[in-house]
This record gives structure tokens, C-alpha cells and sequence, in this order.
């Protein structure tokens, strides 16, 4: 079919029904032809709707177990890319940048502020590149911040610092030594306002220390829960909190 | 019951699918868990439509799932959408599964194949995909038999277009011509821009 008109190849390629062969081919015109690379975004659109009127109901045990699944799941790193797009993609949610990191803080909040500007020029030296890290910053930020106070109870088998910037309006979490949640379980960190209950984000599965900075202003929170979630966490606690912190006065 | 009418002809989808996709490619389990939410009926719904078997639908709607957690940092905009990049992936996902089986299974009979039935026992209830059901069954009807025939064996049945050629006994270039002729008349009357 060599001598056919690559042109007419889009609405079958767009349906996925080239063999594989054929759709290899086809991908190879499409990195030089603007036409087709316009229609096959349009129909690929189009087959979308095909999907989203396909809609059904899904069993609440295949959320539970996609979920958990992802816990022990490594991502794809944004790969053979160029370099600016491997600066931008590099990930401050996870991997071993964020665990670095989490140790150094934690030593930071241990040892005071010299700890802080170490960690700062750490920062500066190891993740100045990796110029994503503004959550990192805004976690240093909180850690340093001249109205920086912190609060410390045990839980869990370990501790927890909770430290608030009311200048900032944001929390940071620090875990030393907590027992990790049970297998395909979180700990999900909450701001209690009033009766309202705000997630402020989970906490890295099967880590007992790490630190976390709080989703989300701190606002009227009077006190900070820590309870255990499903993977991906949910909308509101299910479980009574292991530990509650006051907001530190 | 009266026709819907559609004030805005593009599908209701949480306008902040794509920034979850970019938390999720930052390994942010939370906000997998909240595309989860939107996007995991359409999965199934479409990995159903085509395989129609309960238990491999939903199995390859969870490979397809954790491939999205897995894959999210190398999703770029230039690909679509978030939702489209999504259930583009689930749908080739789901004609892998049936062309695998099918390759070793023996092939549904011509009558079997013209008969198709999208699994419609077990719909969403929502509202909005209600309204895209609906809209996406008118917008259908304004192709040809030949195009209709053609769109759906391919898109429902994951048959190749020589398939679908032996399927309909229609010569492979008139096929080509009907998927995109099909496509271009459903995008229009659906609205689609990308
Ligand atoms: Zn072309």
C-alpha cells in the first residue's frame, strides 16, 4: 500500500485500526505534515467523546486496588528529552530529590537555624537546578521564618513537629521515627477549623520520617490531625485522628 | 422526554484535570486519587465498550490507570488534553487486549460483528455523561450507514480497517475514505476543536 496517499490514513489512525506496522509509517508522516497533524488532534478529540459517552459506574474495589497499586509503583522519569524539559520536569512530589531533602530538613529543625542555612546552601548547591522545588523552598521558608513556631508530641511509636509561620500562613509537618501505616494505607495530615475538617495532604506511604510541607493555608486552624486514609487519601478523615497538635500559641 | 439541549456542545469535564495531571506526574498520590474520580468510569466504559467482558475490562482499565500514574511526567500539552491523552490511551489499550485475544481465539462471525451493542446495562448516571450519551447517539445517526458501520466496527469492535473492509466486503480505500469521512462528520456535529 506503499503508493497510497498517506493523507487518507488519518481517520484509521486516529481509531487505532493500523496494524502496527502501518501505524509506524503513518506516525512518520505525521512528524512532517501540519494537515494531518491537525486532523488526527481533532479526531483523536473526537474518539474522546466516543470514550466519555461510554461512561459507567465502577466498582468501589478497583479504586482501592488502583490506588494502593500506585504506592508501589515507580513513574516514568520525563526521559530522553531536552535538557530545558528535564529541568521542568523534574519532580519535587517524589523521588529520592524529596528524600534528600526530607532528611536534611529534618536535621534542619533538630539543630537549629546554622542547620536552616546549611540546608539552604545544600539547596542552593544540589537543587538550585532542579528549579521546581518551590514547595522545598516554601518548606525552608516556614522552617526559617522569624515567626516560626513549633509544637512536638509523640504518635505513632515516634514524634511530630508541627511548625507554623503565622506570617506565612503555612504549616510544615516534620515525622521522626513514626511506624509506617499499614500496607496500602496513609497518613493524611488535616487542618481542624472548627468542625470543618481541610486535607492538608498525605504524608510518603512507608516512611516513619519525612517532611511534609501542609497543603494549604493554615487559617483558622485551631489543631492539626494526623489520621490513617486508603491510599490517595480521602475527602474527609474515615478513622479517629492517631494524633491532634494544637496549633503552637 | 425532551431532547437536551446543549447550550455548550463540549463535554462537562473538570476544568482542572490537567493541572491533576501535572501534580500526579510530581508524584502526588492525592491528586491521583482526585483523576481517579473523574476519569476512571470513561476508562471502564470504554475498555468495556470494546472488550465487553466484565473481568477483563476492569483489569485492563486498572493497567491502564496505574500506566497514567506511571507515565503522567512525560505527558506533555502538545499530546491533548489531559481527558483525551487519557481515554486515547484506554482505548488502545483496550483493542491490544482484544487483538491479542483475538489472535488466538477463533474470529467472531461477520453477523456477530455487524451486531453491536455498547455496554449500556450498567451507564453512569451523571447527569453530564447522560448528555453525552445522548449527544454523541444523534451526532452518530447523521453518518452514512457505511461511515456509522465503518467508526464503529473499528472504534467499538478495535477491528483494523482491513477488517472492517472484509467485514463490510468494501474495498480498503473506501474504508479509509468512510473512517475519515465518519470522523469529520462526527466532529462536526459534535463541536470538537482541539
Ligand atoms: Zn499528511
Amino acid at each position: 500500500m506503499t503508493t497510497t496517499d498517506p493523507h487518507a490514513l488519518t481517520g484509521a489512525y486516529a481509531l487505532h485500526a493500523l496494524d502496527g506496522r502501518e501505524a509506524a509509517a503513518f506516525e512518520r508522516h505525521l512528524a512532517g505534515c501540519d494537515a494531518c497533524g491537525q486532523e488526527v488532534a481533532e479526531f483523536t478529540a473526537t474518539t474522546a467523546r466516543l470514550a466519555l459517552a461510554s461512561t459507567v459506574r465502577t466498582p468501589p474495589a478497583m479504586r482501592d486496588q488502583v490506588l494502593r497499586r500506585v504506592t508501589t509503583v515507580r513513574q516514568t522519569p520525563p526521559g530522553a528529552a531536552p535538557p530545558q524539559r528535564v529541568r521542568r520536569g523534574v519532580r519535587r512530589g517524589g523521588g529520592p530529590v524529596r528524600w534528600a531533602l526530607a532528611a536534611s530538613v529534618a536535621a534542619a529543625v533538630a539543630f537549629g537555624a546554622t542547620a536552616v542555612w546549611q540546608y539552604e546552601r545544600a539547596e542552593d548547591a544540589r537543587l538550585r537546578a532542579a528549579q521546581t522545588q518551590r514547595q522545598a523552598e516554601a518548606l525552608a521558608e516556614v522552617l526559617a521564618a522569624p515567626d516560626a513556631r513549633s509544637r512536638s508530641a509523640r504518635m505513632a511509636g515516634g514524634a511530630g513537629t508541627l511548625v507554623v509561620s503565622p506570617g506565612r500562613d503555612r504549616a510544615v509537618f516534620v515525622a521522626t521515627g513514626m511506624s509506617p501505616p499499614p500496607r496500602g494505607k496513609v497518613y493524611q495530615l488535616w487542618f481542624a477549623d472548627g468542625e470543618e475538617m481541610r486535607s492538608a495532604g498525605l504524608m510518603a506511604p512507608g516512611r516513619g520520617s519525612q517532611t511534609v510541607l501542609m497543603r494549604g493555608p493554615v487559617g483558622g486552624a485551631s489543631d492539626v490531625g494526623i489520621t490513617v486514609e486508603p491510599a490517595g487519601g480521602s475527602k474527609q478523615p474515615t478513622s479517629e485522628p492517631v494524633a491532634l497538635l494544637d496549633m503552637p500559641a | 422526554m425532551k431532547e437536551p439541549v446543549f447550550i455548550d456542545s463540549r463535554p462537562v469535564v473538570q476544568p482542572d484535570l490537567q493541572r491533576l495531571l501535572h501534580a500526579v506526574a510530581l508524584g502526588d498520590q492525592e491528586a491521583f486519587a482526585a483523576l481517579y474520580d473523574a476519569v476512571a468510569g470513561s476508562v471502564l466504559g470504554v475498555v468495556r465498550a470494546v472488550l465487553r467482558d466484565r473481568a477483563q475490562s476492569e483489569e485492563v482499565a486498572q493497567e491502564v490507570l496505574v500506566e497514567v500514574w506511571r507515565t503522567a511526567p512525560r505527558y506533555r500539552s502538545e499530546l491533548g488534553t489531559a481527558v483525551n491523552w487519557i481515554l486515547t490511551l484506554a482505548h488502545r489499550r483496550a483493542v491490544d487486549r482484544v487483538r491479542s485475544v483475538e489472535a488466538a481465539a477463533a474470529r467472531d462471525t461477520r453477523a456477530a460483528l455487524l451486531e453491536h451493542r455498547t455496554a449500556y446495562d450498567e451507564v453512569s448516571e451523571e447527569v453530564e455523561s447522560r448528555l453525552e450519551r445522548e449527544q454523541v447517539r444523534r451526532c452518530l445517526r447523521t453518518l452514512t450507514e457505511l461511515q456509522r458501520q465503518s467508526v464503529t466496527l473499528a472504534y467499538y469492535r478495535g477491528l483494523t480497517y482491513r477488517e472492517v473492509a472484509e467485514a463490510l466486503a468494501l474495498p480498503l480505500g473506501t474504508v479509509k475514505t468512510r473512517l475519515r469521512d465518519g470522523l469529520v462528520r462526527l466532529r462536526d456535529c459534535l463541536g470538537v476543536t482541539a
